[in-house]
């Protein structure tokens, strides 16, 4: 069996990691257009925010190939599929026969079609954040277009290094896709208060070279320009190859494209009218393709999906349908704009179909498993929004401990052993601990046990 | 010093877990702290040890030899049980012998019982229930450091830590005299429970069970990311961290918030305290360790651990809690399937000649490794496993997992022979019982969690009927042909040889010096050394002297929640029982403290399983079920029921799934349908 992988990104070498897990013989190739090693794009925004050096954020060593017997042909794209014979053909005239093929040929950056748009740069590759890192050393303000996920970790990465940075967005409200308008609102505003101005429900029409100038001529003064417009599958090879491509390339539960022996993984292909975005799903489908490759019979049903910004001092979490309202679904929702807090629940059937969780929470562990695994929602709503609000308080005050209650778990001694230690004439910790073992186990008892005879003491009037 | 002071106070060590406690125990039987000995200096004993002395005298002591559940005399037991051993093995060949020890035998007892196998039965086939205990964390640490002693450095050391990192121990349970050590740092408990020790923590980060080893992960890619390494340490200190850096690429704190259900921002904050410490260390327990990935999960911590810069710096460092009284010196010396004395490998050549050697026997005629514990139970009566079991200090009907299945293993021998001083459930299945010594009345050394040597001296006559486990060995192996030593004192001499040139090398320690230095840590390799608290200050135990970063990546659980089984279970202690609970099930006032098996679960499980606090409920896995009383609690996840196994019960639902390299089963996370008893 000899396997080709055309991509050597996120998803392709994934999938050749799982491939030769699962099979250490078949033979493996792996053509990469890029000549550096696969790298984390996640980690990306933590590059530029300087949170990272550019080479942290490689997925596998260069000398990982060689020790797992794939050969990887980085810097050589792949210019053409010749279905008929069962080769891949590189730009450089290379013909590598396969048996099986997978696609992992990712996607692109959207550049908008306006008047200097050339001037800008866009958020996409680690080549793209080399670029603007070094543009940022001499800039005194930028401007990002696009104010989706990563336009705004670029944006907050930027101003974290102390660069002004307004944020452009066409829509009415931040990350119109994940978020709710209070929400997006209530994100702004967060990012606002960390020096990044937002400008939502603008346009840009041009790039000039002291700024970008909007529709109806107003000019965002910047001398650095950042593009983060969305992405578009990258399908060229596939199409010219003649298979089913729609917005992606067509994939079935197998991941298998209509020419059976061809398989697309990653943000380059469509599963039941999805393309996904984002690394989650790129590997569900890695190991889904994997396991069929070398025999098995998984198949892949559609991703969940979780988009978890990552942005310093920004806590943001959307999982899921966050658009519906209270039409179609209960919403359980709290929002404290001055904290930066906004949280909300959607449950349809009793299970959780979406969430916004904005502002650090010990909810988001929870609610992302509750989400991810579609189990029933408990019918304490606000004891998940709120961990810790129902559980009981600790009684510091010894009046209000029952006489049952357990004050020396080391030693299994109850306030009323305690009192009734006291009553025989123990006025104090060692009196009581020489009695009732309290207090010699871990020790954490000792300031109950102090308070119980303090107050047993006061009460009748005893000076301890 | 070593004799028989029957009256007046007596300098011993409490009979349960690994912190070893001093205690006195004078006229009447009355115990009381001793303020020597570090563990518990502050005169500190937990209930357990306050009610040690019950089992002495409260009638529950086996004083005869038992066949077939008839008393006879000593002769007629040792003649019964030594003639069918010979038969069985001429039948079978060695190997149908099997030997199961414990991880609460003293060392002279751990040390004898390796011998008596190799030298008198001849078998390979020899493993002890500390497999269940600390084996994931002494395979990593062998892995990295290049030696495994559980704490290398003194507890003491830990008060003056600024951070203390606890993966997977409730030690406010298991050992509370140990949370005296931890009044000062700030402590990081890393458990699915909100336990007795989760709930003094100052940061408390409540995983999924079965996500530690991806926790873990999540820490080191903040530490990396947030440029937290100690650099200079890893390039002086360490090697491997390149590739671990690379393959900690994948696992972004997002990622390890969904697998774990652990918030990104509590990472952060932990790793934050653990860098920004002067002295930190991270500890981790059974939580950890009780994994199919138990090994992995151990080496996740201890590259965190490295990265930091924490091992072999004074003030800093990883341990392993370890949990059986002498669950450090019982890995030492030659009851592990792979082991001889000294912490040898049997597969060494060097070693075993040395062994031979003190043992007087050609080094070919000793076997090579064995079978591990569980699978050494889940081979006996079958066609190519052992056909008789001799068992010492272990109660697998109820502590190994799977337990019905292994009940039936047991059933299916044609012999087996126990040695206990009390009928538990596993002796109560047993051809032959010899009752034998309690730790008040005999004299050994233990080996605690720091790896410091103690002295645990007899301090009572035993009951008339009654013989040391080093009798027992000795009597059959006499009649195999065989002589042994049974004055532990000569044990003791001998294990110093045996062990002298090896990894735990014992050969300067005396009986003496221990009563003297209340305690001598290993290595001690001359009778003027001074032992060694914190041995990797110089250098790790490795060929180069650097201690290695091992990459590891985290999985699911061996066995995931269905539709089926749909909850997570974790099994685990609690506060007034000792692991099968064959001896604090027999202590009346432990017994009124927790009387029965129960199955804690979240308020919001319970209304959606319709089940009140109180009702008995029943729990289902695909190996078995188990009954128990429900405990409404908050401190628990949503997703877990948490069991205690000192029961029978708990074990029957655990899951025998094996970590690859240290043969431990996954007791800490299975697959459960609860449901109320009707």
């Amino acid at each position: 069996m000899r396997l080709v992988v055309v991509g050597n990104g996120m998803a392709g070498s994934r999938l050749v990691s799982e491939v030769r897990t699962r099979d250490p013989h078949m033979k493996i190739t792996i053509f990469g257009a890029e000549t550096c090693q696969p790298y984390n794009r996640v980690l990306l925004s933590n590059v530029l925010a300087g949170s990272s050096r550019p080479d942290q954020v490689r997925l596998l060593d260069s000398s990982w190939y060689a020790a797992h017997d794939v050969e990887a042909a980085f810097g050589s794209a792949v210019a053409h599929i010749d279905r008929e014979t069962r080769h891949v053909v590189t730009e450089d005239g290379r013909r590598e026969p396969y048996d099986l093929l997978v696609l992992a040929t990712g996607s692109e950056a959207i550049v908008p079609p306006i008047p200097g748009v050339e001037r800008a740069i866009p958020f996409r590759t680690l080549e793209d954040c080399e670029r603007i890192l070094e543009s940022a050393q001499q800039a005194r303000k930028a401007v990002v277009i696009g104010g989706g996920l990563l336009g705004i970790e670029a944006a907050r990465g930027l101003a974290g290094r102390g660069l002004p940075v307004t944020l452009l967005h066409l829509a009415g409200h931040l990350m119109e896709r994940q978020l709710d308008v209070e929400a997006g609102e209530v994100l702004g505003e967060t990012l606002n208060g960390l020096g990044v101005e937002i400008r939502t429900g603008v346009s840009a029409e041009a790039v000039l070279e002291d700024g970008v100038r909007l529709a109806g001529g107003e000019l965002v003064e910047a001398d650095l320009v950042i593009l983060a417009c969305g992405v578009r599958p990258i399908t060229k090879l596939a199409a010219e190859a003649g298979l089913e491509v729609r917005r992606g390339v067509v994939v079935d539960d197998e991941l298998r494209t209509d020419d059976p022996s061809i398989f697309a993984i990653g943000e380059c292909a469509e599963h039941d009218g999805m393309v996904y975005g984002l690394v989650a799903p790129a590997w569900e489908q890695a190991s889904v393709a994997a396991d069929v490759i070398t025999g098995g019979k998984a198949l892949y049903r559609g991703s969940r999906l979780v988009t978890r910004l990552k942005a310093r001092s920004v806590e943001l979490a959307a999982m899921g349908e966050t658009h519906l309202t209270e039409e179609h679904a209960e919403v359980v929702r709290f929002s404290h704009r001055a904290r930066g807090t906004y949280r909300k629940l959607v449950i349809r059937d009793g299970r959780l179909v979406g969430a916004i969780l904005l502002g650090e929470s010990d909810a988001v562990g929870t609610l992302t498993q509750l989400f991810d695994r579609g189990g029933p929602v408990p019918g304490d709503r606000a004891g998940l929004l709120f961990p810790g609000l129902s559980s009981a308080p600790v009684t510091e005050n010894p009046t209000l401990i029952p006489d049952a209650a357990k004050i020396c778990q080391c030693n299994n001694v109850t306030k009323g052993q305690i009192r009734a230690c006291w009553e025989a004439g123990a006025r104090d910790v060692a009196g009581v601990a020489a009695a009732t073992r309290a207090t010699t186990g871990c020790g954490t008892c000792k300031d109950a046990v102090e308070g119980i005879v303090s107050w047993l003491c006061e009460q009748e009037g005893i000076s301890v | 010093m070593v004799s028989d002071p029957v009256d007046g106070a007596v300098k011993t060590h409490c009979p349960y877990c690994a912190l070893q406690c001093g205690m006195e125990i004078g006229p009447e039987l009355a115990i009381r702290p001793r303020t020597d000995i570090p563990a518990n200096a502050s005169g500190a004993l937990c209930q357990k040890g306050w009610t040690a002395g019950e089992l002495l005298t409260n009638g529950e002591r086996l004083t005869s030899p038992l066949l077939h559940g008839e008393p006879v005399e000593w002769d007629v037991a040792l003649d019964y049980v030594a003639n069918r051993l010979a038969a069985i093995r001429a039948e079978h060949g060695p190997d149908a012998v099997a030997v199961f020890g414990g991880g609460g035998l003293t060392n002279e007892k751990a040390y004898t019982l390796g011998k008596f196998a190799r030298v008198a039965l001849g078998t390979s086939q020899i493993d002890y229930n500390g497999r269940f205990c600390m084996s994931s964390a002494a395979a990593a640490s062998i892995k990295a450091f290049g030696m495994d002693r559980g704490m290398p450095f003194p507890i003491t050391d830990l008060a003056e830590a600024d951070v203390v990192l606890l993966a997977g121990g409730n030690v406010a349970e298991t050992m509370p005299p140990f949370v005296r050590h931890l009044d000062g740092p700030r402590m990081i408990v890393i458990d699915p429970r909100r336990s007795q020790t989760a709930k003094l923590a100052w940061l408390h980060l409540q995983p999924t069970p079965g996500t530690d080893l991806a926790l873990a992960l999540g820490l080191l890619h903040l530490v990396i990311a947030e440029g937290l390494v100690d650099e200079e340490y890893v390039a002086a200190r360490t090697t491997g961290f390149d590739e671990v850096r690379t393959s900690l690429s994948a696992w972004w704190p997002e990622r390890v918030e969904r697998i774990t259900g652990v918030p990104v921002y509590r990472m952060r904050q932990a790793v934050r305290a653990m860098a920004a410490a002067q002295k930190a260390y991270i500890l981790t327990g059974r939580g950890a360790e009780q994994h199919a990935k138990g090994t992995d999960t151990v080496s996740a911590f201890i590259n965190l651990a490295l990265a930091l810069g924490l091992p072999g710096r004074h003030g800093s460092g990883y341990g392993c809690v370890t949990g059986q009284g002498n669950g450090q010196g019982g890995r030492e010396h030659g009851q592990k399937a792979d082991q001889l004395p000294g912490y040898r490998k049997i597969d060494d050549p060097a070693a075993r000649e040395h062994v031979a050697g003190v043992w007087g026997v050609p080094p070919e005629s000793l076997p090579g490794p064995g079978r591990s514990a569980y699978e050494l139970l889940d081979a006996l009566g079958t066609p190519g496993g052992p056909k008789a079991l001799l068992l010492f200090g272990s109660n697998p009907v109820i502590s190994a997992p799977a337990a019905e299945h292994v009940a039936e293993r047991i059933a299916a021998l044609d012999l087996l022979v126990t040695c206990d001083f009390v009928m538990s459930e596993t002796a109560a299945m047993a051809d032959v019982v010899f009752p034998v010594t309690q730790w008040a009345e005999e004299t050994g050394t233990m080996t605690n969690l720091e790896g410091r040597v103690l002295l645990r001296r007899r301090a009572v006559t035993p009951p008339e009927g009654v013989r040391s486990d080093l009798d027992v060995l000795a009597g059959l192996a006499e009649r195999l042909g065989h002589r042994l030593e049974t004055d532990p004192v000569k044990v003791f001499d001998e294990l110093r040889r045996a062990s002298k040139g090896g990894l735990a090398d014992y050969s300067g320690i005396t009986y003496e010096r221990i009563a003297a230095e209340k305690g001598v840590f290993w290595p001690c390799p001359e009778p003027d050394h001074p032992g060694t608290p914190r041995p990797f200050l110089d250098s790790f135990a490795t060929p180069d002297g650097r201690a290695r970063f091992v990459p590891v990546q985290h999985r699911p659980a061996a066995e995931e929640v269905d539709e089926d089984y749909p909850v997570y279970l974790s099994t685990g202690r609690v506060l007034a029982h000792y692991q099968s609970g064959a001896q604090t099930r027999r202590i009346a006032s432990l017994v009124k403290a927790a009387p029965e098996p129960f199955v804690e679960l979240h308020p919001d499980l319970a209304e959606q399983l319709d089940i009140s606090a109180g009702d008995v409920v029943r729990v289902t896995s695909k190996r078995g079920e188990a009954k128990a009383v429900a405990r409404i609690s908050d401190a628990i996840r949503r997703d877990t029921v948490f069991m205690p196994f000192h029961w029978e019960g708990a074990n029957r639902l655990t899951n025998p799934a094996l970590d690859p390299t240290s043969r431990m089963p996954e007791f800490k996370v299975c697959a459960v349908r609860v449901e109320r008893d009707s």
